[in-house]
């Protein structure tokens, strides 16, 4: 290399100026997420209760935590909820985007309908579906109202079945979006292809179960990466619609490390459930992102 | 010293050289073609003429002013792009003028060079349109506009031409040759295409992996290309090459090759030094339009040789007719009149311009020296 | 315009159809419901929930529940309403929307247009940021907020939130700038622009599609957000930890019809951003999130 005396100013300026306007976003990620994760996975290896404190405990926290019921529960609960969640997610998403795509009339109208929930928040969502499950006011009452004096429907205070009315809530809230991005994808196929299987001689069924679904793989991908990265990460939901209860029967990892961390003083614990569930999205994101930025590389 | 000088310039990424020591100096008014297939490296020659890729080792000057590390916009150069760059957001006029705004030149000067410029390229009805809404030819004089406004010393085209379709593409190759002639600038361009770099340049730096494989005037590089690569690069179609061996009759060199049937044939060199490469290998080189029939072979020429052979297949293409032989085992094309009298099958007389055949060295593939 | 809908109408019987227009309108139903419960009963008297069908439309039309949610009902201890933390959200979301998506753009342009060694590794790390679980810098970040004295103050939450919404801005816009021809940004600096003029003059004129998509992006997630709110909020509250508070009040009566009136106040702006510019907030987020 020349020495960089050869450059003038203004194109050494131009070659520094550029770092200097990416440094504060780099530095902040740095220490915020990175520097930050840090800190939480030392905590996790302190007697930390209330407060931060530095001394160490060894893997003392992570045993504690394996040992506790509520962390058990809470695993159970993310396993039932995150596979709930992404198949029916997927599937309705996937059956919706295939259905609109089928020359609809007012497809317009409907679309934006799919749609709209995700730009509520989950509190806005939990509230509503609140209330809507609650046998008291909501879908029993109406349904007895309606002369339908049989019917019961209480899984929201049911602690076997309340899990199931944050995937019913959930799906709601992500399903449109799933199906914006099936769509998407849809849309995205080469007519020609699908001229030439119709040619072959391929059915609706066909064309589709054979041609269209493995050409929107990518779209499952990154449906499954989205939604099992919103399961994880799930907390509002839960706080706003059941706030983890009947009893603890709706305890998710995110509301777990939440109440160990501020409400029951056991800061330790709640940075090594914290350290698990970031352990559990690096899992799916890593190799995710990795691929996708290779191969645009 | 050149106008524009290029001096031992390399260029490495990593540990990949892709520029290995180019040496070119351009005079002042001259038009430079770097012209090489993709990869050869001549747009990062280009690059670095402009200042947008930095040196690895060499230098460049412009009127003697050492340009290594100077900002593109302190060199005085200007540059016509392939998708030609132009700013969508911006006017024709704005797009032309913006340079001269950015280097602080007032308004009134601004619009009076707009002008000149628009005037120049016939492009005064549309100034007041945006990029999107002109046709690939005025796109192209727009960018052309907005290199000449500037009046730099030295202009550079990255393949300019190479996003128009075929007839607009020969049009406006023949509008910039005029530009040329009337204004005088110095001129670095880059194409892959070598009709453009033979029918523009004043000299031609053929470029393949990363080396000059040869720097000369256009005719010097179709008729006396330095080796194989330019040989068969320059040309279309391409110059046929065929292994002969070089043997002695009557006291000259003969090239002798066989035919299509197998039997030998012998064709007479111009060049007396072939005589040194006797009982030897050689590549032969015949341009498509050295093989003809008997009328139509050049009358100028000191050395006509006839070639009997069997035609394979006629392609006529209006204003010639190409004609298909095999000879040594190789296809070999011959460069007809449209009119000549020549169908598949038949055994032809060919006549053979053996002043523009030239030979290769089969281990270096380098011209052997005439 | 999609080929399968063409060969498929074609071939599709009537039943098929009637069967998909069927799924399509029931689907329609379960994402409307829950919303029009709400709109309905915020409306009503309290009797008339606690005593009627909540499917039903308003017997008594009343905005009461409205003009309570809004400024008199119990928030905790305080009967203030939502007002203050309304005013709270906008006062976050304004700033934290403004400075991550400008800091997004410029990001965005530097690892596209400026690019340098290691530029991917830069880009990885913000991007890898876009997916960590929050649980893993509340303790931490609540330990800096109280070190910088911005715990539970606005200019903290706006921190928190330019912070973490930064790889999504300079997802978007690095991947709308890789797509702009860098062969423009070099004619600039030809004509003699800098890096601060090729931007301004050059990029940012065109950038208009996505500086909607990462406004309306980061509104929403910034509005809706609820964790950050309630782990440093302290008593400048926004919005969704307000109307949590009031939904799960414990004491006295359950006025539903205040609480979906609540509901719906949260959930207004984020609507109407999604009615008036919806289109390019879907497009958006497949650019973004499906490519990565």
């Amino acid at each position: 290399m020349r020495p960089a005396t050869d450059a003038d100013f203004r194109t050494r300026l131009q070659d520094w100026l550029p770092k200097l306007v990416l440094a504060p976003s780099f530095a902040a990620t740095l220490l915020f997420v990175y520097g930050f994760i840090v800190f939480t996975a030392v905590l996790s290896f302190t007697g930390s209760k209330m407060l931060p404190l530095y001394t160490f405990v060894g893997l003392e926290n992570y045993r504690k935590l394996w040992a506790l019921e509520h962390w058990h529960t809470a695993l159970v609960n993310i396993a039932i909820f995150a596979s709930c969640y992404i198949v029916i997610c997927t599937a309705v998403g996937l059956m919706l985007a295939i259905f609109l795509d089928q020359k609809i009339r007012g497809e317009g109208m409907l679309r934006p309908i799919y749609l709209y929930p995700m730009a509520l928040s989950f509190i806005v969502t939990g509230t509503a579906w609140k209330w809507f499950l609650d046998p008291g006011i909501g879908l029993e009452k109406t349904m007895r109202l309606w002369g339908w004096e049989s019917f019961s429907f209480t899984w929201i205070k049911d602690s076997n079945m309340a899990i199931y009315t944050i995937v019913i809530a959930a799906v709601w809230q992500t399903s449109g979006f799933v199906m914006a991005m099936f769509l998407a994808g849809l849309r995205g196929i080469d007519n020609e292809i699908l001229k030439a299987a119709q040619i072959d001689g391929a059915t609706s069924f066909q064309l589709y179960r054979r041609i269209v679904i493995p050409l929107l793989r990518p779209a499952f991908l990154s449906a499954f990466v989205i939604l099992s990265h919103l399961a994880i990460k799930s907390y509002d939901l839960v706080i706003a619609l059941t706030g983890g209860g009947p009893g603890r029967a709706t305890e998710l990892p995110a509301t777990f490390m939440y109440s160990y961390t501020f409400t029951r003083n056991q800061m330790g614990i709640g940075a090594a459930s914290a350290v698990m569930m970031l352990m559990a999205i690096a899992a799916i994101m890593i190799p995710y992102l990795y691929s996708e930025l290779k191969e645009k590389a | 010293m050149g106008f524009l000088d290029i001096r031992n310039v390399t260029k490495t990424y990593g540990n990949v050289e892709v520029l290995h020591e180019v040496d070119i100096e351009v005079e002042e008014g001259e038009f430079l073609v770097l012209v090489g297939p993709s990869g050869c490296g001549k747009s990062t020659l280009l690059n670095m003429i402009a200042g947008l890729e930095s040196i690895t080792s060499g230098d460049i000057a412009i009127r003697g002013r050492q340009m290594n590390g100077v900002h593109p916009s302190k060199r005085n150069i200007a540059m016509v792009f392939q998708s030609y760059a132009l700013y969508p957001n911006m006017t024709v006029a704005q797009n032309i003028t913006f340079g001269l705004e950015m280097h602080g030149v007032p308004k009134p000067e601004r619009d009076k060079a707009l002008a000149e410029v628009a005037k120049l390229l016939q492009i005064d009805h549309l100034l007041a349109r945006k990029p999107g809404q002109l046709s690939g030819g005025q796109r192209q004089r727009v960018a052309m506009g907005r290199a000449l406004v500037r009046n730099p010393d030295v202009f550079l085209f990255d393949e300019p031409l190479s996003n128009l379709d075929a007839k607009l593409r020969v049009d406006m190759r023949t509008e910039i040759k005029k530009l040329h002639h009337k204004l005088k600038t110095t001129i670095v361009y880059v194409t892959h295409d070598q009709i453009e770099a033979m029918t523009l340049s004043t000299r031609i730096a053929v470029m393949y992996k990363g080396y000059v494989q040869q720097l000369g005037t256009p005719k010097e590089i179709y008729d006396q290309p330095a080796n194989l690569f330019v040989a068969t690069f320059m040309g279309s179609p391409a110059m046929n090459v065929l292994p002969a061996t070089v043997v002695m009759e009557n006291g000259a060199a003969h090239a002798a090759i066989t035919d299509a049937e197998g039997a030998s044939q012998r064709l007479r060199f111009s060049q007396q030094g072939m005589a040194q490469w006797m009982g030897r290998k050689v590549l032969l080189g015949i341009r498509p339009e050295a093989i003809t029939d008997p009328e139509g072979a050049d009358r100028k020429s000191g050395n006509i040789q006839h070639l009997r052979n069997r035609v394979t297949v006629t392609e006529p293409a209006g204003s010639d007719t190409f004609v298909t032989m095999t000879l040594s085992g190789k296809d070999v094309i011959a460069r007809m009149r449209a009119d000549a009298n020549v169908v598949p099958g038949q055994v032809f007389d060919f006549a053979v311009n053996m002043d523009k055949a030239v030979a290769f060295d089969p281990e270096t593939e380098a011209r052997i020296p005439a | 315009m999609s080929a399968a809908s063409q060969e498929t109408a074609v071939s599709a019987g009537r039943v098929t159809r009637a069967f998909i227009y069927l799924v399509l309108l029931l689907f329609a139903l379960y994402y409307l419901l829950p919303l029009y419960v709400m709109a309905v009963n915020s409306v009503k008297p309290l009797p008339e929930i606690t005593g009627g069908n909540m499917m039903s439309l308003p017997r008594t039309f009343t905005i009461e529940p409205w003009l309570s949610a809004w400024s008199t009902a119990q928030i905790g201890v305080e009967p203030t309403g939502l007002k203050p933390y309304f005013i709270n959200s906008i006062l976050m979301v304004a700033p934290a929307v403004a400075i991550s998506t400008i800091l997004g753009a410029l990001n965005g342009y530097v690892l596209t247009k400026w690019r340098f060694k290691y530029d991917g590794i830069v880009f990885g790390l913000l991007l890898f940021s876009c997916f960590i679980p929050f649980q893993i810098v509340l303790i931490p970040m609540a330990v800096v907020l109280g070190k910088l004295g911005l715990a539970g103050s606005v200019p903290g939450l706006v921190l928190v939130h330019v912070v973490y919404g930064l790889g999504f801005t300079t997802l978007y816009y690095r991947n709308y700038y890789a797509a702009f021809p860098t062969e423009l940004v070099r004619a600039a600096m030809i004509d003699g622009a800098g890096f601060f003029r090729i931007f301004w003059r050059i990029l940012l004129p065109v950038s208009g599609p996505i500086t909607v998509v990462s406004v309306i992006w980061q509104f929403t997630n910034i509005w809706n957000d609820f964790l950050f709110g309630v782990s440093f909020g302290g008593t400048r509250q926004p919005m969704t930890v307000a109307l949590n508070n009031l939904v799960q009040s414990s004491t006295g009566v359950k006025e539903y019809n205040v609480h979906f009136a609540g509901a719906i106040l949260a959930a207004l702006p984020t609507l109407l951003v999604y009615i008036v510019a919806g289109r390019y907030f879907v497009r958006g987020l497949m650019a973004g999130s499906v490519k990565g």
